[in-house]
């Protein structure tokens, strides 16, 4: 068994529309990426943890553990491809910490990847749905934008947020994404092109939405012990927590609140021995802006119903008190659904390193992730330290 | 095999044509859509069907504007949470009205509707959407 | 005797103007709309078809009627729209009715008289006790060509009307029909839109079947105009059913109100069960009633129908045919053709 668990190397595959890579090009480079990074032998790696949402209805192919491994030239060792829509990269991260920490592995190699560009617009939002309750919220025309519309809309009700908070975020987001070379959209947005973009599903527009983005991420993590070989500057896992709420939105008592989010980022937290106060910098799952607003209120950065004031202040900026989605989150960096939770803590573990070049936070010490599936049906969160 | 989707479908034609959901007599909670197992009261639950009277407000919507391939010609349109007269919510249309009178809290009644196609060759698949409730002559 | 234990109908949302079509076509809307009397049209939304309009007025009947539905021994639904070529629209609206598996069901077509072939259908089926009550139903979506002088008035509304014995809202004393072969308007398997005899479907269709069939009802019950407060004629437009009075010596005060073309255009299988209806909904106990259906084909079916006290125990209890007029929205020509299917790149 190890007591801790390490982040020793991270990779990742440009995010964007890859017209001439596939599946299993993208997810063999964020892989080798990684091991590079962590100047890792193959014969070293003694499982792969693999996220993915949806392959087999976005490309034809599932079966991706096997995939991986043989791509990836490693032989025969086993393989584990774990399934929890958006929230997919982070149980592959998970699935990886629990192997570890275990006994079971000590050195893994995690995967998140998704090719989404390989069918058509229709086609992908139809996939993309099916992270919903789809006999009783897709099948009745509920899109997912719609959710998060359902959820923005009575924000905007009970707590008076605006839609120029919510552009705000994206505003935000793709500040940041410039001085991050893997983004899908490295450039500036204006907050008046945001809000005069079109409607998706009102209130939410076309640029408070993330987009249909191809790409793979990867992090090499083994038990503390064996972390020694590989480098002097690892990053730990200081905490791995999951919950879960009703599949469907339209279950739950408060549709602003993900209770799978305050669950398990109040017990990270609380397994990390850490306040929120003292998390330096954050990745919260920002599908949509109004996610990152949510998730800012439920992971006790703001109090509920203010989160959209947070954003007013610039807290959540590159410079600010608490800077979230450095990377340029899901809205800028791109959200490869299965890749999405594996980038977010391949950006922390840069920001922990001091590797984050022109979008480091000086001194970050400990980190938060919080990857999502569905509307909030699976919450998974990371925190991260040195 | 069945052809796609249909035996998936026809399954819950009770459920999607009527309103039927389950009601909880051990706890006395009314679900919809139906459960197999009371959350609250789990194997101590005692759930029976139950049919809902269809009356119920508006709790959330929005206005798809960019909708799968089934729902096109219908773009753009309503699409609501509602909250039922006997407590749970269900996602459905709201139809009969222009998508900017849509209110939150607007009293709705369930209607029957052509919810999606399986293709120009396959089922057409009907169920409940939701209006508002209509002026009736001598009705107070 | 067997008569009328409820009724409901349902007319869409949607209207279009008879000018706006004439303006698509170059047509001067306002002499059009006058010529037929038809001053615009309902259609169905882009959810709606015959299997909907039918569920909503078979809702609206048995709500009336204050009946289990699982009395229902009997569902016909007839109509030119069927959404399926095979697969009965019955068994759908019977099951979002909440009847029985315990009964009959089957689709009824027989152009614009679908719905009255099925009255009559229901009527033979109680009055010989093999059924407590019936359920039938007359619906459409009536489709014309782009430019055809039919696009005017195809429009789509349904009509339920349950037969049954027990306290009837109105008695139906007895009907006879008239049947030749006359190919007045048609359409083919697979095609779009009907096709029509143009001046052809007027004398020797319309007139010879309304006008035989009406005589015939009047011979059957030895009775003459005289005898009936309100006259109920089949609906393509406005104009056929005011001429079919002029002949037959209808005052007009008896049939105006059942013309509920000029504000709905003509809800084929529906059309005069939807003027029955309005009769039925402001009609005084006591009140006799003379309907003729007209279908292409061609046939007529006639009525007469006595209005009973019990009526008065179930008005406004679900919307009427006014209600329904008045619950309207309009819609341009692009929109008529996005929702009617006229645009085929869409599927």
């Amino acid at each position: 068994m190890s007591d801790r668990v390490a982040i020793v190397g991270v990779g990742m595959s440009k995010f964007g529309e890859l017209w001439e890579k596939s599946l299993r090009e993208i997810t063999l480079e964020a892989g080798m990426y990684a091991i590079f990074d962590a100047d890792v032998q193959g014969k070293e790696i003694d499982a792969i943890s693999i996220g993915n949402m949806s392959a087999g209805r976005f490309t034809g192919q599932e079966h991706l553990g096997a995939l991986a491994v043989d791509m990836g030239g490693l032989g025969n060792i086993p393989a584990y491809s774990v399934e929890a829509a958006c929230a997919s990269g982070g149980a592959a991260v998970r699935q990886a910490y629990m192997s570890i920490k275990s006994g079971e592995h000590d050195v893994m190699l995690v995967l998140g990847c998704e090719k989404m560009s390989d069918v058509s617009q229709s086609e992908a939002m139809d996939t993309i749905s099916v992270a919903s309750d789809m006999d009783w919220e897709g099948m009745f025309g509920a899109t997912f934008p719609a959710l998060y519309a359902f959820i923005a809309r009575r924000h905007m009700m009970e707590y008076g947020t605006t839609d120029e908070q919510m552009g705000k975020v994206a505003v935000k987001n793709h500040y940041n994404a410039q001085f991050n070379p893997w983004a899908q959209f490295q450039r500036a947005l204006p907050l008046k092109v945001v809000m005069n973009s079109g409607m998706l599903a009102d209130p939410i527009r076309v640029l408070h939405s993330s987009p249909i983005t191809d790409g793979a991420a990867g992090l090499v993590m083994c038990s503390e012990e064996r972390a020694k070989e590989f480098t002097d500057n690892p990053v730990f896992v200081d905490a791995s927590t999951q919950a879960t709420a009703s599949l469907a939105l339209h279950d739950r008592k408060d549709i602003c609140t993900m209770d799978s989010v305050v669950l398990s980022s109040r017990r990270a937290l609380e397994r990390a021995n850490l306040s929120i106060e003292d998390i330096d910098v954050f990745e919260l799952h920002d599908s949509f802006t109004i996610s990152e607003i949510v998730l800012t209120e439920d992971v006790g950065l703001a109090k509920k119903g203010e989160g959209g004031k947070l954003v007013d202040e610039g807290i959540t900026e590159l410079k600010g008190e608490f800077p979230v989605n450095t990377s340029g989150g899901l809205k800028a960096r791109g959200h490869p659904i299965g890749a999405t939770g594996v980038a977010q803590i391949v950006e922390l573990a840069l920001q922990l390193r001091g590797d984050a070049e022109k979008r480091q936070v000086e001194g970050a010490e400990k980190a938060m992730a919080v990857n999502i599936g569905g509307t909030g049906a699976t919450s998974i969160v990371h925190i991260l330290g040195r | 095999m069945a052809e796609k989707g249909v035996a998936q479908v026809w399954r819950r034609f009770d459920s999607i044509y009527n309103l039927i959901g389950t009601h909880c007599s051990n706890c006395g909670t009314y679900y919809f859509p139906p459960r197999l197992v009371c959350p609250k009261c789990r194997r101590k639950g005692k759930l029976e069907e139950y049919k809902y009277k269809g009356l119920g407000k508006i709790h959330t919507f929005s206005i798809v504007r960019q909708a799968p391939e089934n729902f096109k010609r219908q773009v753009p349109y309503v699409v609501a949470q509602v909250q039922l007269d006997e407590g749970p919510r269900l996602t459905a249309q709201i139809v009969n009205i222009d998508p900017e009178d849509v209110k939150i809290g607007m009293r709705v009644r369930v209607c029957f509707r052509k919810i999606t196609e399986y293709g120009e060759g396959g089922i057409i698949v009907y169920g409940y959407k939701f209006e508002p409730t209509m002026i009736v002559t001598g009705h107070e | 005797m067997v008569g009328i234990i409820g009724y409901g109908v349902y007319i869409p949302r949607y209207r279009i103007k008879t000018e706006e079509i004439a303006c698509v076509w170059g047509e001067d809307g306002e002499a059009m709309a006058h010529g037929l009397r038809v001053f615009e049209k309902s259609l169905p939304g882009p959810d709606e078809d015959v299997v909907t309009i039918s569920t909503e007025a078979a809702r609206n009947a048995v709500k009336y009627a204050e009946l289990d539905p699982k009395r229902i021994g009997a569902v016909y639904v007839g109509s030119e729209s069927h959404p399926y070529a095979v697969k009965p629209t019955g068994t759908i609206v019977s099951e979002a009715i909440g009847c029985s598996t315990d009964m009959t069901c089957a689709d009824f077509e027989f152009a614009c008289k679908a719905g009255t072939a099925a009255v009559q259908a229901c009527m033979g089926l109680v009055s010989s006790k093999m059924i407590d009550v019936g359920l039938a139903i007359g619906a459409d979506t009536a489709q014309g060509r782009p430019g055809d002088a039919l696009e005017y008035s195809a429009a789509a509304g349904g009509v339920a009307i349950l037969i049954g014995k027990e306290n009837p809202v109105a008695t139906i004393e007895t009907t006879t029909s008239f049947t030749t072969d006359t190919p007045d308007f048609w359409r083919r398997e697979g095609e779009d839109f009907p096709s029509h005899g143009a001046r052809f479907t007027g004398e020797p269709a319309y007139f010879r079947h309304v006008e035989e069939g009406a005589k015939a009802l009047m011979k059957k019950t030895d009775t003459t105009i005289d005898d009936y407060d309100y006259f109920v004629f089949h609906q393509p437009n406005g104009k056929f059913p005011m001429a079919m009075g002029k002949t037959l010596g209808v005052p007009m005060e008896k049939l105006e109100d059942s013309l509920v073309v000029k504000d709905i255009g003509n809800t084929y299988s529906a059309s005069a069960m939807m003027g029955l209806a309005r009769i039925l909904d402001i009609a005084d106990p006591g009140s006799k009633i003379f309907m003729v259906s007209y279908g292409s084909g061609a046939g007529s079916d006639a009525f007469s129908i006595v209005v009973e006290d019990e009526i008065e125990a179930h008005r406004g209890e679900v919307p009427t045919v006014d209600d329904y007029i008045k619950r309207k929205t309009y819609v341009n020509y692009s929109i008529y053709a996005k929702y009617r299917r006229k645009i085929k790149a869409l599927g």
